[in-house]
């Protein structure tokens, strides 16, 4: 038996913090009412006191106002209200032109998706071999019709960062509404709205530490957005339904639980990871850029064999990462992310995703290295990759 | 721990036996494509008297039911006759593992294609192959669905690449709808070379690309 599991998929999901849990519990069995107005019940303001503070300090982390971000279920519903919502005020109005990115994550792209069924024109921006868009074909892409630009801060796959700061500036000098996914950013990588001129910002706990099914979007005061799920008046009537008030304090204390410290410590799991990996194991491709990625993604192909074996076999030892491999995955596709950065199915069959967190230390980065070679090395024993096949007549 | 996987299937993915190639093999074949992201070879040594397998290996790449199907298919077949071992089929393989899931049927099935194709391969390479049909257009377009196409994981007949078959005298003509430069075309043209050339009356096999 596996004593414990050596959890490298933070990336996906992450251990709660206890601390988070503490700040909630008092949101369930004492201040538990719905956020009421300020001519409701003393607890019932009191919950609405603490949601507005948990907006508050979200906000601020990322040089905004409380009263430009909403909370939603998770980062999924709050790409689809950035998209849907973009399109279902202007779509009529300016335009139907939607530009993304290929390698965007499933809430936009296929949000993207179910609008180009509906009549709208979206634009697939291809990337570069580390997963870069190029700025010039933003620009040359970009119409009179173009209502939206939705461009990832960092991909859930291969971590690759964009430029933000310039893509921000492209859209507000042509009048283009821009959001960016920031899932996989937010608290680990420094993100202002200040600074970089964008309209929307979907945010997500779960990646650092905080709880699932709560998420957050930044929509810039006066950006036209519709409402699409209706219902009661909440979230300055963008989002009908009971605020999930344990959530957005759990939220707010995930933000406040990050330090750069720690966000130093995992940059430096990851590059260990990645270094000791590309230096030991032949055959190895690091997938994204090597230095303008997340602090905590690596992703590595290792030629010649299959994701999902690697990933079995180091379950049966005790670790947790995942893979871009088809027979991973609940489509059965191979990752759109590495076939978007020019990769063949055999890279994305054989790339695996280790993403770090805070409980993770650089005694597991060794032990997953140590353990990956000596699986790797079993697998392309039996691989008829591992040397050329001849088929003798 | 929970794995979706029988004990046997993993006891047979932690340790797969038989696995390798065999120098000189009397018969061989490799079925799938790193681009659908299985592929599995079989290698047999045949008595040239008695006619059963005295020696088979296989090679994976793929997942856990695709490694431990290849392995359980080389326990399955060691010693039978050819005869016998042409009728193994995936739902011997699956039983002999306790049960494959029904998603991973496609994995796991190859190995099962790899067996057949390695002895018909041994069958036309020592003209045993019984009541020799002439090859025609229908039986090159049945093999040229083995060959993938990197770009989507799916045969090249499903993806509409086979622009035409063409078969005279020993040549098999096959037109394939991409540029001879795309970076897959080498690639697809060996595919079809080691699928088409095996067979008895074929001599040369000719690969053409599109403009």
């Amino acid at each position: 038996m596996i004593e414990r599991t050596i959890y490298l998929d933070n990336a996906a999901a992450t251990r709660m913090d206890e601390r988070v849990l503490e700040a909630m519990t008092p949101y369930f069995f004492e201040t538990y009412p719905v956020a009421t107005s300020e001519f409701g019940y003393s607890l019932g303001i009191e919950a609405r006191e603490a949601l507005e503070g948990a907006r508050e300090e979200i906000a601020h982390h990322m040089g905004a106002n409380g009263g430009e971000i909403i909370f939603t279920s998770g980062s999924t519903e709050s790409s689809n209200l950035a998209v849907k919502g973009v399109a279902l005020a202007l779509g009529e109005k300016k335009g139907r032109h939607i530009i993304i990115s290929a390698i965007e994550d499933f809430p936009i792209l296929h949000s993207a998706r179910a609008f180009e069924k509906q009549g709208f024109s979206v634009t697939y921006l291809g990337v570069d071999s580390e997963g870069r868009i190029d700025p010039d074909r933003l620009r040359e892409a970009i119409t009179d019709k173009t209502i939206l630009v939705s461009i990832q801060h960092a991909n859930q796959e291969i971590g690759t960062v964009q430029d933000i700061e310039t893509i921000g500036r492209i859209c507000r000098d042509r009048g283009v509404l821009f959001h960016t996914d920031a899932t996989h950013t937010f608290a680990r990588m420094p993100l202002d709205s200040q600074k970089v001129k964008v309209d929307l910002i979907t945010v997500s706990p779960h990646t650092i530490h905080g709880p699932k099914g709560i998420g957050g979007l930044y929509i810039r005061k006066d950006t036209p957005i519709a409402k699409w799920m209706d219902g009661g008046f909440q979230e300055f009537n963008l989002r009908a339904g009971l605020e999930n008030i344990p959530g957005a304090i759990g939220f707010a204390k995930a933000v406040e639980l990050v330090t750069p410290e720690e966000n130093e410590q995992i940059t430096m799991m990851r590059d260990h990871l990645i270094d000791r990996v590309l230096a030991e194991v032949p055959n190895t491709t690091l997938n994204g850029h090597r230095s303008k990625r997340t602090p905590q993604n690596a992703n590595i192909t290792f030629h010649f064999v299959e994701g999902e074996s690697i990933t079995l076999h180091l379950d049966m030892r005790g670790f947790a990462v995942s893979t871009g491999s088809a027979c991973f995955s609940r489509s059965l596709e191979a990752s759109h992310v590495i076939l978007g950065i020019g990769g063949d199915h055999e890279r994305a069959h054989g790339s695996i995703r280790f993403s770090f967190g805070r409980y993770n230390t650089m005694e597991d980065v060794d032990e997953v290295v140590d353990t990956i070679t000596e699986v790797v090395v079993e697998l392309r024993k039996i691989s008829p990759l591992a040397d050329n096949k001849e088929v003798q007549k | 721990m929970t794995f979706p996987y029988t004990e046997k299937v993993l006891e047979h993915f932690r340790h797969p036996r038989n696995v390798g190639k065999i120098e000189n093999p009397d018969g061989n074949a490799m079925e799938g494509s790193p681009a659908c992201g299985d592929m599995v070879g079989v290698h047999i040594k045949v008595d040239p008297e008695t006619k059963r397998i005295t020696d088979i290996k296989f090679e994976s790449y793929g997942c856990a039911s695709n490694i431990a199907t290849g392995s359980i298919i080389t326990e399955l077949a060691k010693g039978k006759t050819l005869e016998e071992a042409k009728k193994i089929d995936w739902k011997e393989a699956s039983e002999a593992l306790g049960g494959l899931p029904a998603i991973k049927a496609h994995c796991s099935v190859l190995a099962v294609e790899g067996l057949r194709s390695a002895i018909q391969n041994y069958e036309e390479r020592h003209g045993l192959v019984k009541d020799q049909k002439p090859t025609t257009v229908e039986i090159v377009r049945r093999r040229l669905k083995k060959v993938m196409n990197p770009l989507s994981g799916l045969d090249l007949v499903r993806t509409e690449l086979v622009k035409d078959i063409k078969v005279n005298k020993g040549t098999v003509h096959v037109m394939v709808d991409i540029p001879a430069d795309h970076q897959f075309a080498s690639n697809i043209r060996d595919e079809i070379m080691e699928k088409i050339g095996p067979l008895w009356d074929v001599k040369t096999v000719e690969v053409r690309f599109s403009e």
